[in-house]
């Protein structure tokens, strides 16, 4: 184990200005640094710092890529998500832990090298994907992972490995404005001066410009009550913690829009009144950060960013915080928790992010997509923006295509596109079923592939997983439902417990232990979670279950056992640890199953 | 509705209330219970158990953090809310190891009474059985983990009155536990103390003082004598030492 370096933590600590509010990204660097975040040092920085060890304990335990122990020198993530299975990534899984020589989820004895699952790293078009110490690598197959292994065997730093094996592609298959609109960086902002910040505001409303994470909050609406509620400072926040199993549109455009996101985030401190605003970078995009770094680097030397921003008294600058690997931070409350460096738990509301946001000040928190649309909006005006689109649902949306499709990638449509046409560009064919929205969207079958993309249809933060008839779309389900039993920050019961139910209850159809008692148990759970949990992970965490048991019921009847009763566990099984314990394992340390078998069979 | 009319309505009774109050402050201020485990009037209301969720004009929200409104509309012991609340109660006693039969904390405790007041007679759902631990490591309070139901009740009171904040919660998901603010994570080698009003507001026996189980025999104690929607919230800590 490496030895710590206090003088090396104390620069971290510098860094951050010994800031409590920036624990989470003290920890990370700490993290990143030492494969994981010990007692000894969690103890030094809540001195440092003056923060109760109880909370660095519970932040650490909290985030998925953060560690109570070290994980070792080379931390391999590899992603989960349906997409990813669907391509393989069980095969890597596999090899990697064999010529690692190593357990999921336990560091190798040696403590070099740590090997475990994530959920979806934001790579479904170009899966099945992986992070190794926060370095993604993309289309790994069983071979790569082999010598993967072998450079990790022999001690090979990341930084000697042949770079292309890091290449994340940018696949845009249909581009609409936003992707094929290169605007020269502080044109918006120009236009914003020149015409002043009722008029964007109005301009934005007219458009009726709605929040593209999916919620769809009018973005006027939501700037307007922040900008007039009072407060000691106000800020913009730019929820870039794309989560969503599915979604990737985000990672395109930080990567390629960056300007515009920083250039629509500036417009919107210029309209609240905020000189400050914050990106909040999921950590499977880690690798997207030293871009973004320069891209605002270079916004402040053309003073588009800073002091006296263009001339004009208006100072703004943006700050960008970094995940570390929580779902349920999407949620903007959630989210600027995680912003003021505590666990990402969702705070109860009212009061709302616009009126009380970070440090309990007004704060407008918008998606990344969103803040590209203002600028927009701002240049090209309402009228423009109006042209595309449904009345309900105007402009267009990013979509991000995965799955069985001979084209993934992003595809850019006017809201009220079929997901006929979607499929039909993308190339599906055979299409069994549709996730719009990611597992907390909709699920869709044939008959339904005429419905539109839009607010008032099919609502989507940009997520659209294509399975075709070859797939088992129960397991499809149980992989979204363990997603969201993983996710659940555990802060309300009926989520924290709830989502657990209903994992168990897919876990016992899918292994053919289950009766039609459980598809009742799972509609009463599911109503019970629906209604009473407290944000919107666990309000729709039942939704692949709830979806499919509605439109695919017999895929489900099919896989129940026809007993009228069946123990809810392997009696047998249960008793594993008792002769583990005696140190047994003779034919005499069994249940007798067959008595029970013959009567099953009658 | 009048400008300056203060009242709204629960279950078809009209209710008043004074402005800043929540659902909950204006309801037991009316004699009317809402069942709950993590709310305490003494504290911040965190809304986490989510038991004294109600209906607002339609919608469900937690009654210890919404705000009343003149004349809202609010559900609360209706067929539709007891049921799920049930669900709630039962989904808390299989996420845990409670063993009400022999517990000391029986007959006083808060998450008991609110399952005979849901009308709770059996688990429904499959035990989950998990490994919690124990810490028997200080003088006078015993933590058991296997009996919290992560209400952050100690967490609140140690940050807020006692200014210590001996307690926090750790982990995510079914892993989420009570840690301790200590180098080693035992009670014992906190400045937690008896006297710490963190020690006195445990709605459920995770968190109790050693040698001085079973004072009073069944059928004398708290509960036993007067159900919790009488008693609300009163903690059986102050019972204790009111017969004490």
């Amino acid at each position: 184990m490496q030895a710590i370096n206090y003088q090396r933590i104390n620069h971290i600590l510098d860094a951050h200005h010994r800031d409590p509010l920036q624990l989470l990204q003290i920890l990370l660097s700490i993290q990143i640094e030492y494969g994981g975040v010990s007692a000894p040092v969690r103890d030094y920085i809540s001195k440092a710092l003056g923060v109760p060890l109880a909370q660095v304990h519970g932040v650490v335990e909290f985030y998925h890529f953060l560690s109570p122990v070290p994980l070792g020198q080379f931390r391999i993530y590899v992603a989960d998500n349906i997409t990813d299975r669907m391509l393989g990534n069980g095969r890597v899984m596999e090899t990697l832990l064999e010529r690692l020589g190593v357990t999921l989820g336990t560091p190798r004895a040696d403590g070099r090298v740590f090997v475990d699952y994530t959920s979806c790293t934001g790579l479904c078009d170009q899966g099945p994907a992986l992070l190794i110490n926060g370095r993604p690598l993309t289309r790994v197959t069983p071979e790569h992972a082999e010598e993967i292994a072998a450079r990790i065997n022999a001690g090979e730093p990341l930084d000697g490995w042949p770079s292309q094996w890091f290449h994340v592609e940018e696949s845009v298959r249909v581009a609409g404005p936003v992707l094929t609109t290169h605007t020269e960086p502080g044109r918006a902002l120009q236009a914003a001066f020149s015409k002043g910040r009722e008029h964007l505001l109005k301009e934005i409303d007219k458009a009726g410009l709605r929040g593209r994470g999916g919620a769809g909050f009018r973005t006027a609406l939501k700037w307007r009550v922040c900008r007039d509620a009072p407060g000691k400072a106000h800020y913009v926040i730019c929820n870039a913690d794309e989560g969503e199993p599915g979604t990737f549109k985000d990672r395109i455009l930080l990567t390629r829009f960056a300007d515009a996101v920083f250039e629509g985030m500036t417009l919107a401190g210029r309209v609240i009144g905020a000189n400050k605003g914050f990106l909040y970078l999921r950590a499977e995009y880690a690798y997207i950060y030293p871009h973004l770094i320069a891209t605002l680097a270079r916004r402040r030397a053309e003073h588009l960013l800073g002091e006296d921003i263009l001339g004009h008294e208006f100072s703004f600058d943006i700050e960008i915080h970094l995940g570390a690997g929580a779902y349920v931070a999407g949620e903007e409350s959630a989210l600027i928790e995680s912003l003021e460096g505590k666990r990402a738990v969702p705070r109860p509301r009212p009061p709302y992010t616009a009126t009380h946001g970070y440090l309990n000040q007004p704060s407008v928190c918008n998606n990344v997509e969103t803040f590209v649309k203002t600028g927009l909006i701002a240049l090209y005006g309402s009228d423009w923006f109006l042209e595309s689109g449904t009345r309900q649902s105007p402009g267009t949306k990013l979509l991000s295509v995965s799955g069985d499709v001979a084209r993934p990638g992003i595809y850019e449509y006017p809201f009220g596109v079929s997901v006929q046409t979607v499929l039909d560009a993308a190339g599906a064919s055979d299409t069994q079923a549709v996730q719009v929205g990611g597992p907390s969207g909709t699920c869709i079958t044939p008959a339904e592939f005429g419905r539109s993309i839009s607010y008032e249809d099919l609502s989507t933060g940009g997520s659209f997983m294509v399975f075709g008839r070859q797939r088992d779309m129960l397991e499809v389900v149980q992989n979204f439902t363990h997603f969201f039993a993983g996710e659940s920050c555990g802060f309300c019961s009926p989520c924290r417990i709830g989502t657990q139910l209903l994992r168990q209850s897919i876990d016992k159809i899918v292994s053919g232990h289950a009766t039609a008692r459980e598809l009742a148990d799972i509609e009463e759970t599911a109503r019970c979670t629906r209604s009473m949990s407290h944000c919107g992970l666990g309000q729709t965490a039942a939704n692949p279950l709830l979806d499919t048991l509605k439109r695919m019921r017999p895929l489900y009847e099919a896989r129940l056992c026809s007993l009228d009763f069946v123990p809810g566990f392997d009696l047998d099984d249960a008793l594993a640890e008792a002769r583990d314990l005696a140190q047994r394992d003779d034919l005499h340390a069994h249940l007798t199953q067959a008595g029970e078998t013959d009567h099953a069979r009658k | 509705m009048q400008e300056n009319d203060f009242t709204f309505v629960i279950d078809g009774n009209s209710v008043s209330f004074e402005p800043g109050q929540t659902i909950m402050e204006a309801a037991t201020q009316a004699g009317i219970y809402i069942p709950h485990l993590c709310y305490n009037p003494e504290f911040r209301p965190r809304g986490s158990c989510k038991l004294c969720t109600v209906k607002i004009n339609g919608h469900f929200g937690t009654a210890c953090t919404l705000p009343v409104m003149a004349g809202t509309q609010v559900e609360n012991a209706t067929p539709e809310l007891m049921e799920m609340r049930r669900k709630v109660v039962q989904m808390l006693f299989v996420e845990g190891n409670h063993y009400c039969p022999f517990c000391e904390k029986s007959g006083n405790c808060q998450l008991q009474a609110v399952a005979y007041y849901v009308g709770m007679t059996d688990m429904h759902f499959p035990m989950f059985y998990p490994h919690r631990n124990v810490d028997a490591s200080h003088p006078d309070m015993l933590l058991d983990r296997d009996r919290c139901i992560q209400c952050e009740l100690c967490v609140r009171a140690s940050h807020d009155v006692d200014h210590k904040d001996v307690f926090g919660l750790a982990g995510r998901s079914m892993q989420t536990h009570l840690v301790i603010n200590s180098e080693s994570g035992l009670l014992g080698d906190s400045d937690f103390s008896i006297n710490d009003q963190a020690a006195h507001v445990c709605p459920t026996g995770a968190l109790i003082p050693k040698s001085q189980a079973y004072p009073l025999p069944i059928g004398e104690r708290l509960y036993d004598r007067q159900d919790i929607s009488v008693v609300g919230h009163h903690q059986p800590a102050t019972e204790d030492k009111d017969h004490g």
